[in-house]
């Protein structure tokens, strides 16, 4: 690993100026940074270690009814907090879905958004790769990409965004505070995120040494908590990035939906907010055939970037599942497998 | 890049270290301090052999700084026996095979007492499987782990009654 310098700052200004200088990186739960150092995918000049900030570890109900969510709010204490799942059931079930325990206990609320693609010639510094070194164009392209995006994907990068946490998050109207040399601001984590168009290297919405601070939840977010879930469909059972996921809620009266949120995780760039499919959902009958209709609104626009046409029709599956889940309620309990297609059923085995 | 000061207690010992910013708690354990029983397995937060406890939480300690946990408390599986009288997760371990090789068995080990900790799993072997995903046993022992997580747990709670009682 590189040398670096290491900075432990005791204010939100501090951080901000030492990261504002070329070459700065901050340090939260480390997670995805120490692995990304450790391969030098990234090679910091300057570690701003921001892991003790006091103000940022703090879940607060907000006036009016919306939550905010620090940003180093652990991403186990996050879904363990009882409050919390009951309110945002999905959002619990993505993070428990995400990651192994252990990773759990240290990764933040912040830098799970900030997460990088495991596309992994994103990781191979052998390979060319436009996110990581722009122009040098991209190896996935004719590549090994059956796991790649469907959705929003450019000729520069056909990479997808990892993260669970961020796919229910997007479909909750989620906002983004962010602190920087100008003061605090408010993005939408749908538009935090950004497609890779010609510019892949550009991920997000951050300018140098801004600083997530928080994650808001409107007030309307929890008025879903009835009926919302997270599925998500992997590789293996456990410890495994999304091929698909969605995210489902509902609000459903007389079987009429009056409020519909759809999300879907490992086909882009982003977290993918189905809005097309959400205006098919609203009013309609809460049905297995409304539900699949949705289902092709949010996947009218996606084609494979290779060896991956099987996704498009696997989300058309994944959404309309999710919506069913969703449908039949929120369980009492987040089951064994949290997010998992696989049996429920308490101490059964999920491959009986 | 020069060293840092820290201060960790490990295993209820406190260390006053001088540190590479670069140490990982992994490598200061084994490298430093001789604690070997803590493994490198990938180095990369994928197999779970380093897991130890900080602050009483599992963390994979391959991708924890050492300096960014100054005054934390360490637990590593050095420090779970009481002498020579094995902690019932260790005994358990061994009535019920949970092991091959041995050298995930810290980290499993570790890694249970997070899991016991937490509370989540319960006597349910779904759940502890779930919990235990972090743990790559590459003999495969995993039936002998989630017996021994079984049993260790209900011991601990019968334990925890008496107490109380």
């Amino acid at each position: 690993m590189r040398d670096f310098d290491y900075i432990r700052p005791a204010t939100i200004p501090d951080a901000i100026a030492a990261a504002a200088e070329p070459g700065s990186a901050y340090l939260a739960g480390g997670t995805n940074l120490l692995d990304l150092m450790k391969g030098g995918i990234t090679s910091p000049e300057r570690i701003v270690d921001i892991s003790r900030l006091p103000e940022l570890n703090r879940i607060e109900r907000l006036d009016g009814g919306g939550l905010r969510i620090g940003a180093l709010v652990r991403n186990a204490d996050l879904a363990h907090d009882p409050a919390f799942a009951k309110s945002y059931p999905a959002v619990a079930e993505a993070l428990l879905s995400g990651a192994s325990a252990q990773l759990r206990n240290a990764a933040t609320v912040g830098g799970n958004l900030l997460q990088r693609t495991r596309c992994s010639y994103f990781y191979d510094t052998a390979s060319a790769c436009n996110r990581r070194q722009p122009g040098a164009g991209c190896d996935a392209l004719g590549g090994e990409n059956r796991l790649h995006a469907v959705l929003g994907w450019s000729d520069a990068c056909i990479a997808t965004h990892p993260s669970d946490f961020c796919v229910p998050l997007v479909a909750l109207d989620a906002v983004v505070e962010i602190e920087g040399k100008k003061g605090r601001r408010h993005v939408t984590l749908e538009e935090f995120h950004r497609l890779p168009g010609e510019t892949p290297q550009r991920e997000n919405a951050l300018e140098p040494g801004d600083l997530i601070v928080a994650v808001r939840l409107p007030a309307e977010a929890a008025s879903f908590s009835a009926n919302a879930r997270y599925l998500k469909v992997r590789e293996r059972t456990s410890y495994a990035f999304a091929v698909v996921s969605a995210a489902a809620a509902l609000v459903v009266d007389g079987g009429k939906i009056r409020a519909a949120r759809l999300a879907l995780g490992g086909v882009a760039a982003k977290p993918w907010r189905a809005r097309t499919a959400e205006a098919v959902l609203l009013g309609a009958d809460a049905s297995e055939a409304t539900f699949a209709s949705a289902a092709d609104a949010a996947l009218a626009d996606a084609s494979p970037s290779g060896d991956n046409a099987f996704k498009i029709e696997l989300a058309r599956r994944i959404v309309v599942r999710a919506l069913m889940s969703a449908l039949s309620g929120t369980p009492e309990r987040l089951p064994a497998l949290p997010a998992s297609p696989f049996s429920n059923i308490p101490g059964a085995r999920h491959d009986a | 890049m020069t060293s840092l000061p820290i201060t960790l207690t490990i295993n209820g010992h406190k260390h006053e270290l001088e540190v590479d910013p670069r140490v990982t708690l992994l490598d200061l354990l084994r490298e430093r301090l001789d604690l070997t029983g803590t493994k490198k397995g990938c180095d990369r937060g994928q197999c779970g052999a380093c897991t130890v406890l900080v602050d009483g939480k599992r963390i994979n300690s391959c991708l924890a700084l050492a300096v960014s946990h100054d005054g934390a408390q360490v637990l590593t599986i050095e420090g779970v026996a009481h002498g020579e009288e094995l902690h019932p997760v260790q005994a358990a371990f061994i009535a019920h095979d949970g092991f091959q090789c041995g050298f995930c068995t810290p980290g499993q080990i570790m890694s249970t007492l997070g899991l016991i900790a937490e509370g989540q799993a319960g006597d349910d072997p779904e759940r502890i499987r779930e919990g235990l995903s972090g743990n790559i046993c590459r003999c495969a022992a995993y039936g002998g782990i989630v017996e021994a997580v079984l049993e260790a747990q209900q011991q601990l709670v019968k334990a925890d009654r008496r107490t109380a009682a």
